[in-house]
């Protein structure tokens, strides 16, 4: 069951993209093209989905497990460091280079874009290059295994 | 600031942001998880049993939205401006900034703003920044 649930959350969140416009990376550098002819669309996708997730998340935030039984797993991180906000910039320029966010790219790709194709795998390796910068390094490889 | 009348469109945007809310509620209320989509398929390069089976499936429907929304309409064209050289830059950025950042648009923006974290705001400001700033950038300054 909470398989089916996860499955229908991500298709319905695909299908709001879609609708949205946010799949469309024409769309989204115009919204982020301030000083350009601006189309403003994109912060009504955001006001949407924020007036629906407040009152979701009032709700949420107050269980200890979800309708189905889940262990509620919310973030409870509260740290403002540079990891977050350079992590933050990084990500800005990406999505500012090409119009994609890791969502509408995943969208972008189920409609078989070739550009979407690219830039997944593009993220794909940058997800990994994060994995391998950040692998634990406390042990040393002897004969190809981590010893610690 | 000039306004582009003719790709303005609020009211599909609101309502594809509304089933966006609604997605990241249904997985809130009954997975009890955050709908934040470099986080799920991030989660995939440390695989722990047990932790697979509800990102993959939370993926595939993502991915597959486009051909149950054939079922029913036409796709909406969509237009990438970006070369493939461009393509592969913005999606390494994208990959190791939202994993070096925890979230993305959906886990930070939509779901971390709707639970009102500062450190989501933060992020968000941080996103949104260096988006604007980058396609000034290359629009207006660069003109490429």
């Amino acid at each position: 069951m909470p398989l089916v649930a996860s499955l229908l959350a991500g298709l319905v969140f695909g299908l709001g993209l879609l609708i949205s416009g946010m799949a469309d990376p024409a769309k989204v550098i115009g919204f982020l093209d301030l000083a350009g002819l601006w189309d403003p669309s994109l912060a009504f996708v955001m006001a949407g989905a924020v007036a629906v997730g407040l009152a979701a998340f009032a709700f949420a935030g107050k269980r200890t497990v979800s309708v189905l039984g889940e262990p509620m797993q919310l973030p409870t991180a509260r740290r403002i460091d540079r990891r977050l906000i350079g992590g933050g910039v990084l990500f800005g320029i990406g999505w500012g280079i090409a119009g994609f966010c890791p969502g509408p790219a995943l969208t972008a790709l189920g409609m078989g874009e070739p550009q979407a194709f690219v830039f997944v795998l593009a993220m794909l390796a940058g997800m990994g290059l994060f994995e391998w910068l950040e692998r634990p390094r406390t042990g040393r490889v002897i004969d190809g295994i981590i010893r610690p | 600031m000039r306004i582009d009348w003719t790709a303005f469109s609020p009211w599909p945007a609101l309502a594809g942001g509304v089933l966006i809310g609604i997605a990241a509620a249904m997985f809130a209320l009954l997975n009890g998880r955050i709908a934040g989509i470099s986080g799920v398929l991030g989660g995939l390069f440390r695989p722990v049993a047990g932790d697979i089976g509800w990102r993959i499936a939370f993926l595939l429907g993502l991915i597959g939205a486009p051909l149950v929304y054939r079922l029913f309409a036409t796709l909406p064209r969509i237009r990438v401006d970006a070369g493939y050289v461009a393509l592969i830059a913005a999606g390494l950025l994208v990959g190791l900034g939202t994993r070096y950042g925890s979230g993305c648009t959906s886990g930070h923006g939509v779901c971390g703003l709707s639970r009102l974290s500062p450190r989501s705001f933060a992020a968000t400001a941080a996103f949104m920044g260096a988006g604007f700033a980058t396609v000034f950038l290359i629009r207006h300054l660069l003109r490429l």
